[in-house]
């Protein structure tokens, strides 16, 4: 029992511990360049934290993440090189939007793919010749009834 | 003693709850009427069972007994009475047991307000919910049991997470749970319809209302969630594609088909077989979400304590429920005769759109937030999946639906006329398209998706209005517009109500994404910041205390430009005891045009301190617009032919 | 056919849930190391004593193999795996180096006074930038160099219970 209790409170400290915000670099001082440095870090995400981006991330490393970033567009990297750089360190991972590559073709393809499906299939069942369910008199009575003057209304 | 009476009250409901699950299929399959009655009679006394137990472990938590594990384990004798109460199902086994106090409500609501459903078919959803029940309380009672004692018991306890420490706490969990465990209703009407082989319109009608009050807590509970994440959290972000929030919005997605889908099978006898697919998918969603959040099997913001024995008894329970109402669903599903033919331009036609593009959403928010997993488990390397591919499925497979939904509401049953609905939309495309393109021109060209967003949204506000012109004749026939408004029925003003909400929500997304204004500064007292069309004064910081924590409170004062009276900002920086942590307490001052938005962070030095400050344009769109969505859910509820029981019910479920 | 679709896509599922739920040793917070086969990278920083030389990549060159620690006195588990790291140098003979993540020389050289030095040698990455370029994401993390420089594997987080045992020996044992 306190065993669980330990890992629950470990798995608390840890997860959460990175929420709080964090306000304490200073901007670069070129605008443009950190508004670029921004909208990159909203794009990483926080190798320690849960789905955050190190914009949002309070951690330690995701500051030190955020320092590099803006060192090394203040350097005049591209976005796209700094995220190869710290891919190189810390994989895929650190990409909120999934690289595209044969793995992820499913996944970028998803949308069209189940859609495709769905719609294929509504088509088909469209086709099947479907004798229309006749009703008794008294269910119709009683559809009526239920239904009531108004078709239009739902 | 009193955790004990708990412990004992939970076994007692299981007990009961075996019975009512079992002994009224019996009656059925007898006859007895006595037999069957056992499913109403079990479903009340679970209730009650679980009233006593849920109210044990919440006198536990108020008097702080930290002789019993959840108690010692969650609370701390120092917090606030109000944290005391929702601590309770701030933690897994409390919340478990929120679950089930709910689960046996909706069986004792059947019971109670289900009076005028057959018996027979009553009986048997009771008892279907019964069994849900009784698969929770097995899980309660093996894996997770509140109510053991700890032994020496600790002198205190290790306190409540301070980011749970807010009175939202209070709310969203029990709202969002009223949502998940609502769905069961539709469930359990679904699994009974197809033990008994038969769907009809007046299934669809019974099963509406219970969705629809599900539906209702749904959106509201993760609404609540993301105002929560709002203000708390201290970065303004609302909504993150967390796999807790993928696992509330899954269930809603499936859900708001269900809604649509039922409209068909109650009007028009047609989908009947899906509707029954999409009841049972909605509340399989609900039970992924339990299981992602506690099995640790991925990880998330809001997971609770990891433990792989609860994610396997949990994965097994899942099976057994989802498994078994889907093989039942793959028997029995051909036996149910296929209704009421309908054109390719139709209102039917309109809502299986709909349901297509929530349904497809649905599967591609379950890809996205189980991809990493598959992978792992292929061994194909570590990905995230972020927003950013969330937001392309929902630009992707929702915007057609917004379009539609301008369309739906015009077109007539069985066979409509595009070209008509067209025509009365007009004044909607033109007004749509000038807001769009003059967004587009103003933005010079910058953000496409700005101008998209806001053509979808004014189109979506635009069609509403003008399906209810329509349908009041005001341009027809004005004389009699005002008579004819009223008469609109509450169900027709539901739907407009909740579609403006879909518009407004829109609208606030949009544009609080847009023209969000953020300044990341350092300041000392008697500095200004601008932000927004706001002169921000820094006016120092001051100490305080509260009764678990010590803080450092921020001083602002913003001055609109346009002059006005100052608005006062005090954030927090807060440092809480028990546990020891950090919360960021962010000052926000809501108006309609715009939230202004302060943190304090840490202090740079020589009295300088670094700042947050946000201008958000129209964030209240998102409540507002959610609330419309709820309120409208309402009053459809409100509409008579909705209620539940309707009075010819009766005589049409004797032939049953 | 098509009504068993949803049967099966659920069985399917929970086959994935119960296979990764029950994978000895997976820790859904984990990130896998994509340093492992690659060269370790270039670094140079200084010893902790003061009048220590500093450590360099090249230290990892020697054509045996190395374990290299990120470790800090600030770090609990840190703590916990010392013994690990002592048996690792005394017993079975391991060449440990031990790399200060974000510390005072002063703070770790206390620690290593109060628990043992199991340190051939270390450094002092004061701004935390070498762990980055080795991937690390938190202290403790432990990388097996091979004789030539390149990373053969990784531990993530402390080396306790049977992780000695089971995984950085075997890791170790493979080498030789």
């Amino acid at each position: 029992m306190m065993r669980a209790l330990t890992a629950f409170l470990l798995t608390i400290a840890l997860t959460v511990a990175a929420l709080a915000v964090a306000v304490d670099e200073k901007p670069l001082e070129d605008p443009a360049k950190e508004a670029m440095a921004r909208e990159l870090m909203k794009e990483l995400r926080c190798v320690v934290c849960q789905n955050q981006s190190i914009e949002d991330s309070n951690a330690d490393i995701a500051r030190d993440l955020r320092q590099i970033v803006r060192e090394r567009i203040a350097m005049g990297d591209t976005p796209d090189n700094v995220k190869a750089y710290l891919v190189d360190r810390y994989g895929d991972y650190v990409l909120l939007e999934p690289p595209l590559k044969p793995t992820t073709y499913f996944l970028w393809g998803s949308p069209f793919i189940f859609l495709g499906f769905v719609v294929y299939m509504v088509l088909r069942s469209r086709k099947k010749p479907v004798a229309p369910a006749p009703l008794s008199a008294e269910e119709q009575a009683e559809l009526d009834t239920i239904l009531g003057k108004r078709e239009d209304d739902a | 003693m009193i955790a004990e009476l708990g412990h004992f009250a939970t076994i007692l409901a299981l007990v009961l709850a075996l019975l009512g699950a079992t002994v009224p299929h019996v009656g059925i399959a007898r006859g007895d009427s006595r037999l069957m009655a056992v499913a109403d009679n079990a479903a009340i006394g679970q209730f009650l069972m679980a009233i006593i137990a849920f109210g044990a472990l919440m006198y536990s938590y108020i008097i702080s007994d930290f002789s019993v594990y959840a108690v010692a384990a969650n609370s701390h004798s120092a917090k606030p009475m109000l944290y005391k109460i929702a601590g309770v199902w701030g933690n897994h086994e409390g919340s478990l047991l929120l679950w089930i106090l709910m689960l046996t409500l909706f069986a004792a609501a059947l019971s109670l307000k289900g009076r005028k459903l057959p018996q027979r078919f009553r009986t048997r959803v009771i008892a279907v919910q019964s069994a849900l029940v009784v698969g929770f309380l097995l899980f309660i009672l093996f894996t997770s049991n509140p109510f053991v004692r700890l032994d020496p018991a600790p002198f205190e306890g290790n306190g409540l997470n301070p980011l749970l420490q807010d009175p939202g706490l209070a709310f969203h969990p029990p709202m969002l749970y009223l949502g998940y465990v609502g769905l069961s209703v539709a469930f359990s009407f679904a699994v009974a319809a197809l033990i008994e082989g038969e769907v009809t319109p007046l299934w669809a009608r019974w099963v509406r209302p219970w969705t629809l009050v599900a539906w209702m807590f749904l959106t509201a509970g993760i609404i609540l969630g993301s105002w929560w994440a709002y203000y708390e959290l201290g970065w303004g972000g609302w909504w993150f594609w967390d796999p807790a929030e993928n696992a509330s919005f899954m269930p809603w997605l499936v859900a708001t088909a269900l809604l649509h889908s039922a409209i068909v099978v109650e009007k028009r006898d047609a989908l009947k077989s899906w509707t029954i697919l999409l009841s049972i998918v909605a509340f399989s969603f609900s039970l992924l979400g339990t299981f992602l959040v506690r099995s640790g099997v991925i990880t998330s913001v809001h997971a609770f304590a990891n433990d792989p024995a609860r994610g396997v008894f949990i994965l097994g329970f899942l099976v057994v429920v989802i498994g078994g109402a889907l093989t039942l669903y793959a028997w029995r599903a051909p036996k149910l005769t296929p209704g009421g033919l309908f054109g390719l331009v139709s209102r039917e036609s309109a809502l299986v759109l709909n349901n297509i593009l929530l349904s497809t959403f649905a599967g591609v928010v379950l890809v996205g937030t189980l991809y990493p997993l598959v992978l792992e488990a292929t061994g194909s390397g570590q990905i995230s999946v972020g927003a950013p591919f969330f937001d392309f499925g929902a630009i992707v497979l929702m915007s057609p639906l917004i379009v539609a939904l301008g369309f739906g509401p015009l077109l007539a049953w069985k066979r409509g006329r595009l070209p008509r609905a067209a025509t009365t939309l007009l004044p909607a495309l033109v007004v749509a398209l000038v807001v769009g393109l003059f967004t587009y021109w103003q933005t010079a060209g910058g953000v496409v998706m700005t101008a998209f967003g806001l053509l979808l949204a004014t189109w979506l506000l635009a069609s509403v209005a003008m399906e209810i012109a329509e349908r009041t004749q005001l341009f027809k026939n004005p004389a009699g517009f005002l008579r004819r408004l009223r008469h609109l029925p509450r169900a027709s003003w539901g739907m407009s109500l909740a579609h403006s909400g879909v518009a407004v929500l829109l609208f606030g997304i949009t544009i609080s994404e847009a023209w969000t204004e953020e300044k990341l500064v350092i300041m000392q007292r008697g500095d200004t910041a601008e932000v927004g069309d706001y002169s921000v004064r820094f006016d120092g910081v001051a100490p305080v205390t509260g009764p678990n924590y010590t803080a450092i409170q921020g001083h602002f004062y913003a001055s609109p430009k346009s002059g006005g009276a100052d608005i006062m900002l005090e954030p927090q920086d807060r440092l809480y005891t028990d546990p020891v942590m950090n919360t960021t307490e962010a000052a926000i001052h809501s108006m309609l045009s715009g939230d202004l938005y302060a943190v304090i962070g840490e202090a740079a030095g020589g009295g300088r301190w670094s700042v947050r400050l946000y201008f958000k344009p129209f964030v209240v769109g998102l409540w507002l617009g959610a609330a419309m969505m709820v309120l409208g859910g309402l009053l459809s509820l409100s509409d008579r032919r909705l209620r539940v029981g309707a009075p010819k019910a009766k005589k049409l479920s004797a032939e049953a | 056919m098509q009504r068993f679709a949803p049967l099966i896509i659920v069985l399917a599922l929970a086959g994935l849930f119960f296979m990764m739920m029950t994978q000895e040793g997976r820790n859904p917070n984990e990130i896998k190391s994509v340093m492992i086969g690659k060269p370790a990278p270039a670094f140079s920083i200084p010893g902790l004593e003061a009048d220590a030389p500093g450590l360099t990549d090249a230290d990892l060159r020697t054509g045996e193999p190395v374990l290299v620690n990120f470790f800090a006195s600030w770090c609990v588990p840190c703590r916990a795996e010392h013994e690990s790291l002592m048996a690792l140098a005394r017993e079975h003979g391991a060449t440990v180096i031990g790399i200060a993540y974000k510390d005072t020389p002063d703070r770790s050289l206390a620690f290593l006074d109060e628990l043992g030095n199991p340190f051939a040698k270390t450094g002092a990455d004061l701004d935390g930038r070498v762990a980055i370029d080795w991937g690390v994401t938190g202290v403790p993390e432990t990388f097996l160099v091979d004789g030539s420089g390149t990373i053969v594997y990784r531990h993530w987080g402390p080396i306790v219970g049977d992780g000695l045992e089971a995984q950085v020996l075997p890791a170790l044992e493979a080498l030789k």
